[in-house]
């Protein structure tokens, strides 16, 4: 065993990028499920998010470009989900799950002649004083741009959800919609919106995947994150906060258990590996105690006509 | 109701038609672990179909599907093609074991092919590949390449193909380097870009200069290629993508003459139960462009090492190898058998940490 071999300022820069990705896709859902929406296309939306960042960038040649357009292209997949769930009414569990499978299935095809291209990389922040500080630099400065977003967007999702009309709004959306609907909002509207936001971030954090993380296109690259970002948005008791703690906790405990089992550690590797899962829950579980329940309306839908 | 007896016929006359297309072709099916595109493993097995098709044309109908779990879905999947008149199914991974085994059972007129296994069965062959033979390569050029004397080596699962891959990279970095280190981790996974690129970074911050992954993405090596100065090696697929450098060499699996064999024989009728264990001298194993960013010398010795392990002169087990906990193994010149290579399940001496059980 050699703890020594680990270098406890790489090892926070770096969980903090292995965060990212789960932390956008989170936040979109929580978004989403906060206006009473379940959308299980989460997987479907990054992937996609994942090839039309790196085929933009790619052509392009500019990292912004591309994450630009990878939250449009989640949100213009997550139009599909909108059609099924808010206009035809069909059922939001079955309408995710397909929108995850054809997700997948779309980013193949659309990703077949970018298998072993290499993206431009994307430039990271440099602050000639700040970035170049012993520990604090590659920790906090150190980073590309759209970390901070993350960061920033916990922020904004947060304040928004908490202290604005528009946040309000919202939630009355998704704990009554027959209630919003009578006080005259469209419950509609208001929900595609969610959606399409929730299509945007995911898509963010797949590219974020493909642009940053790996980064390289290969087919079913996000490899269940979509999932994990679902999950974590319960067990965050959709609070964003929570959400930004979770997928700390989730990158950081994986990027550890990598660290440890290479420094030798002698804990089975069984453990290890299930460790993110397993600490993740607990840590939110002993802080959902709070009893912060599901939107009331999560899963149903709404048609004006009820 | 005219409109339905219409559609039954039209049914009727469809299945009939592809029924007496069945006859005359010989349908083959393929289980993968991973998508076709995974640029590693899945993508030469995928190859290895292609070179069916291109073989037999008309006369073989082929079939897959990909990034099948290893687990209960594997035995849905097998079922499903066996049900739509699979002739002969090939699964292409480890975990696909037992289910082979199941599925087998209930189709005994169906041929099954498992890769990497060990059991076999009345209609089901095994076939691998003696990767450890390119390991033994790799190793050599790894010790070599290291300055820093840190490899780090990404695991997938630990079963015996793995393990005799670490052992056989360790016995010749060690051969060339006596400093050098091996840090291993296990991703437990075939197929996680995210992850695989997560290990070799963790494995780069702690020093290790040369990557060797038993993964089958790509992510590794442009985890590496982004690192700069850091040598890796394609796995199961050429990657030369990512040559002169990280990528330095290969170990490239060729199922091609493999599978068409397999499928001449079940049209010719001579399909009997086998186990097929082939290297670097069947050309099963190949060894991928050495890049110039190895020095000349040690490229020599590469290719020399690997003529000797093709013509059976040398062994990549050749004694005298002590296991990790100290006991002999092998005596001096003895080489290991393949029984006890099928089933390894220890470290040689002088590696570190356990294997998890």
């Amino acid at each position: 065993m050699d703890l020594s071999a680990i270098n406890p300022v790489l090892l926070i820069a770096s969980l903090m990028v292995a965060a990212t990705p789960l932390l956008l896709a989170a936040l979109g859902e929580l978004v989403v499920e906060k206006a009473g929406v379940l959308n299980l296309g989460v997987e479907g939306m990054m992937i996609v998010g994942a090839i039309t960042g790196f085929a933009i960038t790619v052509e392009s040649g500019s990292p912004f470009l591309g994450f630009v357009a990878s939250a449009i292209g989640g949100a213009l997949l997550s139009l599909l989900f909108v059609v099924l769930t808010q206009f035809a009414q069909a059922n939001q569990v079955a309408s995710g799950l397909a929108l995850t499978l054809f997700g997948l299935g779309l980013s193949a095809l659309m990703g077949q002649s970018y298998v072993g291209v290499k993206p431009p990389s994307t430039p990271k922040l440099d602050i000639p004083v700040l970035s170049d500080l012993p520990v604090v630099g590659p920790i906090l400065f150190g980073h590309d741009m759209v970390l901070y977003f993350g960061i920033a967007l916990t922020a904004a999702v947060w304040a928004l959800l908490k202290y604005s009309r528009v946040g309000l709004i919202l939630r009355a959306v998704g704990e009554n919609h027959d209630a919003a609907h009578a006080l005259g909002y469209k419950v509609v509207r208001i929900r595609i919106l969610a959606i399409l936001f929730g299509g945007a971030c995911a898509g963010l954090g797949g590219a974020y995947i493909s642009l940053v993380r790996v980064p390289q296109w290969t087919e079913g690259m996000t490899a269940g994150v979509g999932w994990i970002a679902l999950a974590l948005v319960v067990f965050a008791s959709w609070k964003p906060w929570r959400a930004l703690l979770g997928a700390y906790l989730f990158g950081g405990v994986t990027v550890v258990q990598l660290n440890l089992q290479a420094a030798g550690v002698a804990i089975p590797v069984e453990y290890l590996a299930m460790s993110p899962y397993l600490i993740t829950i607990i840590v939110l579980v002993i802080l959902s105690a709070d009893k912060s329940g599901a939107p009331a309306a999560l899963g149903r839908n709404f048609h004006a006509s009820r | 109701m005219k409109l339905t007896s219409l559609f039954a016929s039209a049914a009727v006359a469809l299945g009939l038609v592809a029924g007496a297309a069945a006859a005359d072709t010989t349908k083959v099916g393929f289980v993968y672990v991973g998508p076709v595109g995974d640029g590693g493993w899945t993508y030469e097995h995928n190859k290895g179909r292609l070179a069916v098709e291109e073989a037999f044309g008309d006369k073989v109908e082929t079939v897959y599907v990909e990034s099948v779990p290893e687990g209960p879905d594997a035995e849905r999947v097998m079922t499903q093609m066996a049900l739509e008149g699979a002739d002969l199914i090939f699964t292409t991974s480890f975990g696909y074991m037992d289910p082979t085994i199941n599925v087998a059972k209930k189709f005994p007129n169906v041929k099954f092919e498992h890769a990497t296994g060990y059991k076999q069965a009345e209609n089901v062959s095994v076939y691998s590949a003696r990767f450890y033979e390119g390991r033994a390569v790799q190793g050599h050029i790894a010790g070599n390449m290291t300055k820093s004397n840190i490899i780090g080596y990404i695991g997938s699962y630990p079963i015996p193909e793995v393990i005799r891959g670490i052992n056989s990279a360790f016995i010749h970095a060690r051969k060339v380097n006596p400093d050098v280190q091996f840090k291993i981790v296990w991703a437990y996974t075939w197929f996680d870009p995210a992850k695989e690129a997560d290990a070799a970074k963790v494995l780069i911050e702690q020093g290790a200069d040369v990557i060797l992954q038993h993964t089958d993405s790509t992510a590794p090596q442009a985890a590496a290629q982004a690192a700069g100065n850091v040598v890796t090696f394609g796995q199961a697929s050429d990657m030369s993508e990512y040559a002169p450098f990280p990528r330095v060499s290969s170990i490239i699996d060729d199922w091609a003459p493999y599978y068409i064999a397999r499928t001449k024989a079940v049209m010719d009728g001579t399909w009997t139960s086998v186990s097929t264990w082939d290297g670097i001298g069947a050309g099963m194993v190949g060894i991928g462009e050495i890049s110039d960013a190895v020095p000349a010398d040690v490229k020599a010795e590469a290719l020399a090492l690997k003529d000797k392990l093709a013509s059976g002169e040398y062994h990549a087990f050749t004694g005298p190898l002590k296991k990790q906990d100290g006991s002999d193994w092998l005596a001096a010149g003895e080489t290991a058998d393949d029984g006890t290579l099928a089933g390894m399940n220890f470290y040689v001496e002088g590696l570190e940490g356990d294997i998890p059980q």
